[in-house]
C-alpha cells in the first residue's frame, strides 16, 4: 500500500516534466526566427556575412594567440618541421592542428614571405554590436565603408523615418475612421426604427466574407478618376471599407445588447439620439471598440497588399510594409538593413500587442472571419 | 408649456417667412461650409511640400475630425427639421455612411468585377465565359490551385494541431501565460516583416541562414529552400511553414479558452473511472470543443486562401510558388489583364461562398433581430 502513492506521484512527475519540457521546447523554436532577426539588426555588415547570429552564444573558435615570421632554412618545398608540426606548404596553408589538438598553425601568405599565425581553440561569444544599421535606415544618409580591401565604398542608406511617418498617417484615421462610422451604424441598427433595417443589416454580414480582392480593380478604377489614388484620404477609406462589415457586426453585437433601460430612461429624460450615443453608447462600448481598434491597428499597419495598390504609384506616400517589400527585392542581402528595417516595423504593433493583448484576445473571441 | 410656445410664435406672417428663410440659410451655409473646410484641407494634403511630421500631423486631424464634424453636422442639420422629418431622417444619418461605404467598395464592386470578368482584357469587348475557361485550363493556373490545396491542407492542418497541443501543454504548464505570450506573438508581425525573418533562415549562405548551417553542419550541402528546382513542389513547405509560425497563436488561443470552459467534473470522473490521458483528450476534450475547432478552422482556411504578402516578399510567385492572389495580382496589375484577373477574383468568391451562406443562416437564427 505504501508504494502505490509513491508511484502515482512518480507518474506525475515524468508527466511534468513531459508536459513543461515539450512546451518549453515548442515555445524556442517559436522564438528563435524572431531571436534571430533581433539579433542581427545589431550586429555589423561584416559580422553577419562570416559567422551567423547564434554565433553571439558561447561556441568553440580558433582563434589567433600570437604571430611570427616563417623560421629560416626550412625546405619550403618539402614537409616541414615548426614548432613541433609537420606538414607541408601547402598543408599549413590550410592549418595544421598540433598533435595535443589544442593549438593550430596557418601559413598566411606566399610561400617565400610568409608568416605563421598561431591559434587556439577557445570558447568565445561574438558579441560585437552596434547601432549602426539603425542609423543608416533611418536617417538616409550616405555612408563610407571600408572595405576588407581597404578601398572605400559610399552606400546609400534608407530612408525609414519618412516611411514610418506614413504608416502612422495612414493607420490611426484608417483605425478611428471605421470604428466611429461603425459605431454609428450599430447603434442605429440597435436601437432606430426605419424601414430598409433588415435587409441592409443582411447585406453587411453577407459582405463579412467578400475577399477584397474582388474591390481592388474598380475602386482603383474610381481613384484614378476622381484623382484620389496615392493620397492618404483614398487608403483611409478603402481601410475603412474593408474593414467595415466587421467593425459593424461585432459593434451591432456588443451595443444590441447593452441593457434597455438606461437608454429608456436617457429617452425620458429628453435626450436626443446624437446626446445619447455620443454621452452612453460610446464610453460603454470601450471594450469592444478597444477590440476592433486593435485588430485593425494590426491589420492596417501590416497591411501590404492595400497599399501597394492604391498607394504604388507615389513613393513619398510609401508606408513600412511596401519600403521593406521593396528592399528585399532590390537588395535582399543587405542584411544588416533588412532586420533593422523589419525590426522598426514590428516595433509599435508589438508595444500595442504586449500591452493590450486581453483586448485583442476578447476580440478574437468575438469570432471573426474578415474579408 | 404650449401657451409659452405660443406667445414665443411670431405673429406677423412676414416675420415668420423670414425666420424661416433665415434658418434654411443657416441650414444650408454650415454645412457648405464645413464640406469647403474638408476640400481646402484635401487640396492642401495632396498638394503640399511641408516636413513630414507636420502633414502627418494635419491629415490625422484632419481625417479624424473631418468624419467627427460630418456627423456631427449631418446630425445638427436633421434636428433642426420638424418632429416628422427627423424621425425619418435622423436613422440614415446614423447609418448612412457605412451603408454607403460598404456599398461603394464591396457590394458594388462585386457586380462591377464579375461583369469584368465578362469582358477582354482591356474591357471592351464581351467575350462570355471564356476568361473563366481560361482559369481552369491554364498551366500557371494549375499550379496556383495545386499550391493552393496545398497550402491549405497543410497549413490549416498543421495550425490547428499545433494550436491544440499547445493550448493543452499549456493548460498543464507552469507557465501558461509566457508560453501563450510567445507563441502569440507573430500575429503581431506582418507578413512581409515575417518575410525578412524567414528569407533569412533559408539564406543559402550557411552563415547567414540558420537552416542551412543545421544542413552544412550535419553534412549536406546548402540549399536555396524557396527557389531550387530540384525540390519543387516541395518548396511550397517552406513557405507554408512561416503560416504555420504566424497562424499557430491564433488557433492556440481560441482553444485555450474553449479548453477553460470544459467542466472539471468531466475530466476529473474519467480519469477516476481508469481513463488515460489520452483517452480524455481524444474522448472528452476534442468533442467538447468541435465547435471551436470547427469556427477556427474556417478561418484559418479562409486566411489561406487568400495567401498573398507572404508568397509576394518570398518568391514574387516565381519558381512554382503562386497561388491564386498573386496569381491574380499579376494579370490584373502587371499583365493588364483585366478579364482574366477578374474571373480569378470571383473564382475567390465562389470559394468563400459557403462561409456567406453559414454567416447568413447563423444570422436568421437569432431572434432578436
Amino acid at each position: 500500500m505504501a508504494a502505490k502513492p509513491r508511484s502515482a506521484k512518480r507518474t506525475k512527475l515524468i508527466q511534468d516534466i513531459i508536459v513543461n519540457g515539450s512546451l518549453a521546447l515548442l515555445v524556442l523554436i517559436w522564438t528563435i526566427p524572431t531571436l534571430g532577426l533581433l539579433v542581427s539588426s545589431f550586429r555589423t555588415r561584416e559580422d553577419i556575412q562570416s559567422s551567423g547570429w547564434w554565433s553571439i552564444l558561447p561556441h568553440k573558435e580558433w582563434v589567433q594567440t600570437e604571430e611570427f615570421a616563417v623560421p629560416e632554412g626550412l625546405d619550403r618545398d618539402g614537409v616541414m618541421n615548426i614548432r613541433g608540426v609537420e606538414g607541408t606548404f601547402e598543408q599549413f596553408r590550410n592549418g595544421l592542428t598540433s598533435a595535443e589538438g589544442d593549438t593550430r598553425l596557418v601559413w598566411l601568405g606566399n610561400k617565400r614571405l610568409g608568416k605563421i599565425q598561431v591559434q587556439e581553440n577557445n570558447w568565445t561569444t561574438n558579441t560585437d554590436f552596434t547601432l549602426e544599421n539603425y542609423g543608416q535606415v533611418l536617417a538616409g544618409k550616405t555612408f563610407e565603408i571600408r572595405q576588407a580591401d581597404g578601398s572605400v565604398t559610399t552606400e546609400q542608406g534608407d530612408n525609414f523615418v519618412g516611411a514610418f511617418l506614413n504608416s502612422i498617417t495612414v493607420t490611426v484615421p484608417a483605425v478611428v475612421i471605421p470604428i466611429l462610422i461603425a459605431a454609428f451604424a450599430a447603434y442605429g441598427f440597435a436601437w432606430m426604427k426605419f424601414p430598409g433595417r433588415k435587409p441592409l443589416f443582411i447585406m453587411i454580414v453577407a459582405l463579412l466574407a467578400v475577399p477584397l480582392q474582388i474591390a481592388l480593380v474598380p475602386i482603383l478604377r474610381d481613384y484614378v478618376k476622381v484623382d484620389l489614388n496615392g493620397t492618404f484620404l483614398g487608403i483611409w477609406l478603402a481601410h475603412a471599407g474593408f474593414g467595415l462589415p466587421l467593425a459593424t457586426y461585432l459593434l451591432y453585437n456588443y451595443i444590441s445588447t447593452l441593457p434597455k433601460d438606461i437608454l429608456e430612461s436617457a429617452f425620458i429624460d429628453g435626450a436626443s439620439h446624437f446626446t445619447i450615443f455620443q454621452k452612453l453608447i460610446i464610453p460603454l462600448s470601450v471594450p469592444a471598440l478597444a477590440s476592433f481598434a486593435i485588430f485593425q491597428f494590426l491589420w492596417t499597419w501590416n497591411d501590404y497588399l492595400v497599399a501597394l495598390i492604391f498607394i504604388g504609384a507615389k513613393p513619398d506616400v510609401q508606408v513600412l510594409t511596401m519600403r521593406i517589400a521593396e528592399m528585399v527585392g532590390s537588395r535582399g542581402n543587405d542584411w544588416h538593413l533588412l532586420t533593422a528595417g523589419a525590426f522598426i516595423s514590428m516595433i509599435l504593433p508589438l508595444v500595442v500587442f504586449f500591452s493590450l493583448q486581453r483586448f485583442f484576445v476578447r476580440g478574437m473571441m468575438a469570432g471573426s472571419v474578415k474579408g | 408649456m404650449q401657451e409659452i410656445y405660443a406667445e414665443v410664435k411670431p405673429k406677423n406672417p412676414l416675420e415668420r417667412v423670414g425666420a424661416w428663410l433665415f434658418r434654411l440659410l443657416i441650414s444650408l451655409f454650415v454645412p457648405i461650409i464645413t464640406f469647403l473646410v474638408l476640400y481646402v484641407g484635401f487640396r492642401w494634403l495632396r498638394d503640399t511640400e511641408a516636413p513630414k511630421a507636420i502633414i502627418a500631423l494635419v491629415a490625422i486631424l484632419w481625417g479624424v475630425g473631418g468624419v467627427a464634424l460630418l456627423y456631427f453636422v449631418a446630425n445638427w442639420f436633421v434636428e433642426r427639421l420638424g418632429e416628422r422629418w427627423r424621425a425619418l431622417l435622423q436613422p440614415y444619418v446614423f447609418i448612412g455612411p457605412a451603408v454607403a461605404i460598404l456599398v461603394w467598395y464591396l457590394a458594388l464592386p462585386t457586380v462591377r468585377t464579375f461583369w469584368l470578368s465578362l469582358l477582354d482584357r482591356n474591357g471592351q469587348a464581351f467575350v462570355g465565359l471564356k476568361n473563366y475557361l481560361a482559369v481552369f485550363t491554364n498551366q500557371d493556373m494549375f499550379t496556383a490551385f495545386r499550391n493552393n490545396v496545398m497550402w491549405i491542407l497543410i497549413g490549416v492542418t498543421f495550425c490547428v494541431a499545433l494550436g491544440l497541443i499547445i493550448a493543452t501543454l499549456a493548460d498543464r504548464s507552469r507557465f501558461e501565460t509566457f508560453a501563450k505570450s510567445m507563441i502569440f506573438l507573430p500575429m503581431a508581425i506582418s507578413m512581409v516583416g515575417a518575410g525578412v525573418i524567414w528569407n533569412m533562415i533559408y539564406d543559402v549562405n550557411p552563415n547567414v541562414g540558420l537552416l542551412n548551417a543545421i544542413v552544412t553542419g550535419l553534412g549536406g550541402k546548402a540549399t536555396a529552400w524557396t527557389a531550387a528546382a530540384n525540390i519543387q513542389p516541395w518548396n511550397n513547405l517552406f513557405l507554408i511553414v512561416i503560416v504555420i509560425w504566424l497562424q499557430t497563436g491564433y488557433a492556440m488561443v481560441l482553444f485555450s479558452a474553449a479548453i477553460k470552459g470544459i467542466p472539471a467534473e468531466i475530466q476529473e470522473a474519467a480519469r477516476v473511472d481508469g481513463a488515460t490521458e489520452m483517452q480524455v483528450f481524444f474522448k472528452i476534450m476534442i468533442p467538447y470543443i468541435m465547435g471551436t475547432i470547427i469556427a477556427v478552422t474556417t478561418t484559418i482556411v479562409i486566411f489561406t486562401l487568400k495567401i498573398f504578402d507572404v508568397v509576394m516578399v518570398m518568391t514574387g510567385g516565381q519558381f512554382s510558388t503562386q497561388v491564386i492572389a498573386t496569381e491574380f495580382y499579376r494579370q490584373s496589375f502587371n499583365a493588364q489583364n483585366s478579364g482574366y484577373g477578374a474571373a480569378i477574383a470571383i473564382v475567390l468568391l465562389i470559394a468563400v461562398v459557403p462561409v456567406m451562406i453559414y454567416n447568413l443562416r447563423q444570422f436568421s437564427q437569432r431572434e432578436v433581430f
